[in-house]
């Protein structure tokens, strides 16, 4: 049995790659056989935050017009054995891959992976409608802020309108001490606007930033509080029921600083 | 200083947090109206129905929009309505 799950967001930048690239290392860890394909047509990033930069022969766009066939432009990922990449394509055209194409990809990928993740572009044009095609199960990343939060509704209900009933929701990015003090929106704030299923909290941590630069996804350091929110997801996408993160607890000197307006 | 002191004593505006999620919660109700016509269609003509019950009503009169103000949302209807029945049918 094969899932395709798409990674959506509407909004631009909240971390729908990274959140790609976790839970298809995380996955792939597991043991699972695990496709990734990139969508955003133009803007290709998948591969460098997976460090497969240099190992791209042929992309999706090669594979949907029938020039090669997919197995020819999956990259398969040295330390991650069971994990494959179909690149997108750096072309402009953002038109150049059609639902009906990618529906067709998936049904024969299928047969060979567990898994099938899809990254999605920001916006709700054309890309969007690609990206979400074959998919059976839709993950929406959002941020606990105004714009994000809004464009998570729409992408929700642009979803249910495609007869997409599988969706789920991470929070990215999450700040709790800001959110304790009452200055972003809480967890349960937003679990009341969107009402969906929440699968994970990933915090904000400056962690994402060093292993992207590294081009070995954050799940994979032990110590990291995002790393282990991924791990978090990636065990509820495989069943297993597990208690959310606890928020770190703010220390005694950075309350009395916040207090006293230093901070 | 003042500034410390309210902290401390928790003389509290609303918090931006706060701000955001009722913001939100209106804008949305907007969104997901204008995204779905067909509901507002449904709702209007469902409405409808009932008020047939009552009254005559010019149906090519009717208007059902949502209004805003700066911190609610309002189901407005205007319907003009030709004649009241004794009882209601
Ligand atoms: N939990 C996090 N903590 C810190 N930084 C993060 C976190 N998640 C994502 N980022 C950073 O945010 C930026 C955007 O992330 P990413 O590229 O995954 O977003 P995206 O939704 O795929 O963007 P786009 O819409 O352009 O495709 C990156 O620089 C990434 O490193
Ligand atoms: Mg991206």
């Amino acid at each position: 049995m094969c899932e395709i799950i798409v990674i959506t967001s509407g909004k631009g930048g909240v971390g729908k790659t990274t959140t790609t690239a976790n839970i298809g290392v995380g996955l792939a860890i597991r043991g699972n056989r695990v496709a990734l394909i990139d969508t955003d047509t133009g803007l290709r990033n998948l591969d460098l935050l997976l460090g497969l930069e240099n190992r791209i022969m042929y992309d999706l766009v090669d594979v949907t017009s029938g020039r090669v066939p997919y197995k020819k432009a999956l990259v398969r990922h040295k330390k991650y054995e069971t994990l494959y990449l179909l690149p997108t394509s750096q072309i402009r055209d953002k038109s150049s891959v059609n639902p009906e194409q990618l529906i067709s990809l998936c049904e024969e990928m299928k047969k060979e992976f567990e898994y099938i993740i899809i990254d999605c572009p920001a916006g709700i044009e054309q890309g969007f409608k690609t990206a979400i095609a074959a998919a059976d199960q839709a993950i929406v990343v959002t941020m606990p802020e105004i714009s994000a939060v809004r464009d998570a509704d729409k992408i929700i209900g642009e979803l249910g309108r495609a007869d997409k009933q599988n969706i789920k929701l991470i929070v990215n990015r999450m700040r709790y001490q800001m959110s304790e003090k009452g200055d972003m929106l809480g967890i349960e704030d937003i679990n009341e606007i969107l009402s969906i299923e929440c699968i994970g909290i990933v915090p904000d941590d400056e962690a994402v930033i060093t292993s992207t630069n590294k081009g070995d996804p954050v799940i994979n350091m032990e110590k990291s509080i995002a790393g282990q929110a991924y791990r978090n997801i990636v065990g509820r996408i495989c069943g297993e029921s597990i208690p959310f993160l606890k928020p770190p607890k703010e220390g005694f000197f950075s309350k009395l600083k916040r207090l006293f307006g230093v901070l | 200083m003042f500034d410390v002191l309210m902290k401390i004593f928790g003389k509290s505006e609303k918090k931006s947090g706060e701000i955001a999620k009722e913001r939100l919660k209106l804008v949305l109700i907007q969104d997901r109206a204008s995204v779905s016509p067909e509901v507002m269609d449904k709702l209007k003509n469902e409405i409808l129905n009932v008020i047939l019950k009552y009254m005559d009503v010019n149906k090519s009169g009717v208007e059902i929009t949502l209004a805003n103000d700066s911190d609610s949302v309002a189901l407005v209807a205007n319907i003009p309505v030709e004649s009241v029945h004794h009882s209601p049918k």
